[in-house]
């Protein structure tokens, strides 16, 4: 199924994610993965949620969560846009093998954080295809432990998702119906 | 003004304009009830809280002003839920207040303790665990706003009692500053004018209405937009008043359970309006056979509605009134070829209430209960067969005069939301029509009616079985009847008088009109119980009368 990246801008109190996450269950809508952090103004903060279906399930999502009284925009992160995730990931790494891992972490670009005799611990940031192309080749070396944020995305260019004055909680007259 | 934290609940309750509001005492809320106890608000104590939303919603809806009801921690606020659901799904616009144990104790599962901002999320339009005294004005404000414009809803509050001991400093704010909350009210112009476009083109138009449209006080507008462009008028469930039932142009209920004319309207139409109706899965049948021919305008002030059960060829977010206004601006005037007298055909053939042998036929009691009631009386039901009946049968003449719960279908809601609707406007006639099952599920607060004198009629339609789930049985599970059987009903009669509530039995088809006439001419709350054909079902009354509805008919 499709995946849609969508950037929700909410207020930055209490019981907020709860809300959007009871929303996500109650309607039946799958989250793929989802990430929520402060942004550049402290009393908002900006939850991406990946989420699967086709464009009936994106349209019903992005209304449900414009009728959320906390959340104040919905803005759908479109393909021309850098997307990023990140992964920890513990490999087996000892006198034997550790050199081709190490090989492999430096084809991907990605970092050791942390090395001990046999074992070392590898950061990653990049889309979801370059990690899981990495945790892949890793395999052959069995990853013991592995923990994985989900995406957070940003327009490419001067496109920019903010809250403006202006807005109209993102439903305008029947220009995002349909 | 320096007061406790009850006290700015009270005031803040004055500032909004509540007069009467709905409750139960209990641990968590005795600061509040004491600082109630000192202000002109009047309390209505109730029997359950849940009857207290129920109230507050029937209040709501007779007036148009915001129910308001008040429960104790724990207990009395999951019994409220019901209430706050039914409301939710009705769009009822809604303030519940709730205590709550002392913040410090939250999260321990102390005595009473309910997560009930937790519990509610899924029925609120929005919810307030209040953790600091000072946020009380906001907090109110804020509610009293949400729960009222945009598509009303419930807006819940949770009051810790430490919170209601506290002090502050008394300033209410005279705005609110919500960046995620801003309902469209006007419709785009370019939408409106592809609607009078679609009007223009149309042969075969129809309007359908929904609660949206008596939550917006269109009614007017609605009338003369029907009578320019020459369009039938149906109704779901909810919409029922917002366009006089006695109209020449109005069609009456639609869906599963409506009439035939308005099912086979919609069904060949080739232009269907819908004003503030959701279009749920009892008003349309199958959404893939609902309205085929048609295209089809769909105006709602939530944007989430539009699209969501029907597809639509011109959406229109904003308030059914104020855009309406506009449409009528504009030249949307045209000429009937026939629509209408077809149309009128169909509407002949939904009169008939078949026989009835083993008691008094429902159907008939409603259709002369309906033909002798003043033009404004509120009519409110329960929900079964029933309620069916009334919305068929029953010519609602007025908006904010047809109660029911609509969307939850809460038995045991007609008795309190009677209650409610009676202290909402005394100086109308309120009649109940329950069931007994629907009765006794709420029978507790007919002291509540005795100590607030409210004189509200209630008809009881004894058949002595769930009607609904009983034909459900005959229909689908061959006629296997389980629990479904009233078995140990009290004597109503007998019960009344025990309330001290004047009442009586008709069991003869011929004391029926001395009986409804009885109900209307008593000064005081009053109880007839009909005794009713218990074989008497909803159904095939449309299954007979035409292929149409049979199509959209899925018991269940």
């Amino acid at each position: 199924m499709k995946q849609h990246v969508l950037a929700v801008l909410v207020e930055n109190h209490p019981g907020v994610l709860s809300k959007v996450s009871g929303l996500f269950s109650r309607r039946g809508f799958n989250i793929y993965s989802l990430a929520v952090g402060i942004t550049e103004d402290p009393s908002i903060s900006r939850i991406t949620i990946v989420v699967e279906g086709d464009d009936y399930t994106v349209e019903q999502v992005t209304k449900q969560l414009n009728k959320l009284i906390d959340v104040i925009k919905v803005s759908k992160i479109g393909q021309d846009s850098v997307t990023r995730e990140l992964a920890l990931i513990k490999v087996k790494a000892d006198r034997k093998s550790r050199h081709e891992v190490i090989e492999i972490i430096n084809v991907f670009r990605a970092q050791i954080v942390d090395i001990a005799r046999d074992y070392l611990i590898v950061e990653i940031t990049g889309d979801s295809d370059k990690i899981s192309a990495m945790v892949d080749m890793l395999n052959d070396y069995e990853i013991k432990e592995m923990v994985r944020t989900g995406a957070i995305a940003l327009d490419r260019g001067s496109k920019m998702i903010k809250y403006e004055d202006t807005d109209r909680g993102g439903c305008f007259n029947g220009n995002n119906v349909l | 003004m320096k007061m406790t934290g009850a006290e700015a609940v009270v005031r803040a309750l004055e500032l909004e304009g509540a007069d009467l509001i709905f409750g139960y005492p209990g641990g968590a809320v005795t600061h509040i009830y004491d600082a109630l106890h000192r202000s002109d608000i009047h309390h209505v104590l109730v029997r359950n809280e849940q009857a207290a939303a129920h109230a507050a919603n029937g209040y709501a809806r007779v007036t148009g002003k915001v129910g308001v009801c008040i429960a104790t921690s724990g207990p009395g606020a999951t019994n409220m839920i019901t209430g706050i659901a039914t409301a939710y799904m009705d769009s009822i616009p809604m303030v519940a207040i709730t205590g709550q144990v002392p913040l410090s104790m939250v999260g321990r599962d102390v005595f009473q303790e309910a997560d009930i901002t937790g519990a509610t999320e899924p029925f609120t339009k929005y919810s307030y665990l209040v953790k600091d005294v000072n946020d009380i004005p906001r907090i109110f404000k804020e509610a009293f706003y949400l729960a009222s414009t945009g598509r009303p809803g419930p807006v819940l509050i949770d009051i810790p009692k430490d919170i209601s001991m506290a002090t502050l400093d008394f300033k209410y704010p005279d705005q609110v500053k919500l960046r995620g909350y801003k309902p469209t009210y006007e419709g785009h112009p370019g939408q409106i004018k592809r609607m009078a476009k679609a009007i223009l083109e149309s042969s075969r138009p129809v309007i359908c209405i929904g609660g949206g449209a008596i939550s917006s006080n269109a009614t007017p507008e609605i009338i003369e937009l029907a009578e320019t462009i020459k369009a039938p008028v149906a109704s779901t469930l909810m919409g029922i008043g917002a366009f006089p039932g006695d109209h020449e142009l109005s069609l009456g209920f639609l869906g599963q359970h409506g009439v035939y004319a308005a099912n086979r309207a919609v069904s060949e139409a080739d232009l269907l309006i819908l004003l503030g109706a959701r279009m749920g899965d009892r008003a349309t049948g199958k959404t893939q056979e609902f309205a085929q021919r048609a295209k089809v305008i769909h105006m709602d002030i939530d944007p989430a509605e539009i699209g969501k059960n029907v597809e639509i060829d011109i959406p229109i977010v904003g308030d059914i009134k104020t855009t309406l206004k506009e449409l009528l601006k504009k030249n949307i005037s045209r000429q009937d070829w026939g629509w209408l007298s077809t149309v009128k055909k169909w509407k002949a053939k939904t009169e008939g209430v078949g026989h009835c042998t083993q008691g008094l036929n429902p159907m008939e009691i409603i259709k002369m209960l309906s033909d002798m009631v003043p033009e404004d009386t509120v009519l409110v039901t329960d929900v079964g067969q029933h309620q069916m009946w009334a919305a068929r049968y029953y010519k609602t003449r007025k908006p904010r005069t047809f109660l029911t719960s609509g969307g939850l279908g809460t038995m045991g809601y007609g008795l309190p939301a009677a209650l409610g609707a009676k202290l909402g406007c005394r100086d109308k006639e309120v009649i109940l029509i329950v069931g007994d099952g629907g009765f006794q599920m709420s029978l507790g607060e007919l002291a509540t009616i005795v100590q607030e004198r409210a004189e509200v009629k209630i008809m009881i339609f004894n058949n002595g079985y769930l009607g609904m789930v009983r034909e459900i049985q005959q229909q689908l599970h061959e006629e296997r009847y389980y629990q479904t059987a009233m078995q140990g009903n009290p004597d109503f009669v007998k019960l009344a008088h025990a309330y001290g509530i004047k009442s009586f039995r008709v069991e003869k088809e011929e004391n029926i009109l001395e009986g409804i006439r009885q109900l209307l001419e008593y000064k005081g709350p009053i109880i007839g119980e009909f005794v009713i054909d218990p074989t008497a079902n909803v159904i095939p009354v449309s299954r007979r009368d035409n292929d149409e509805t049979t199509r959209i008919s899925s018991a269940g």
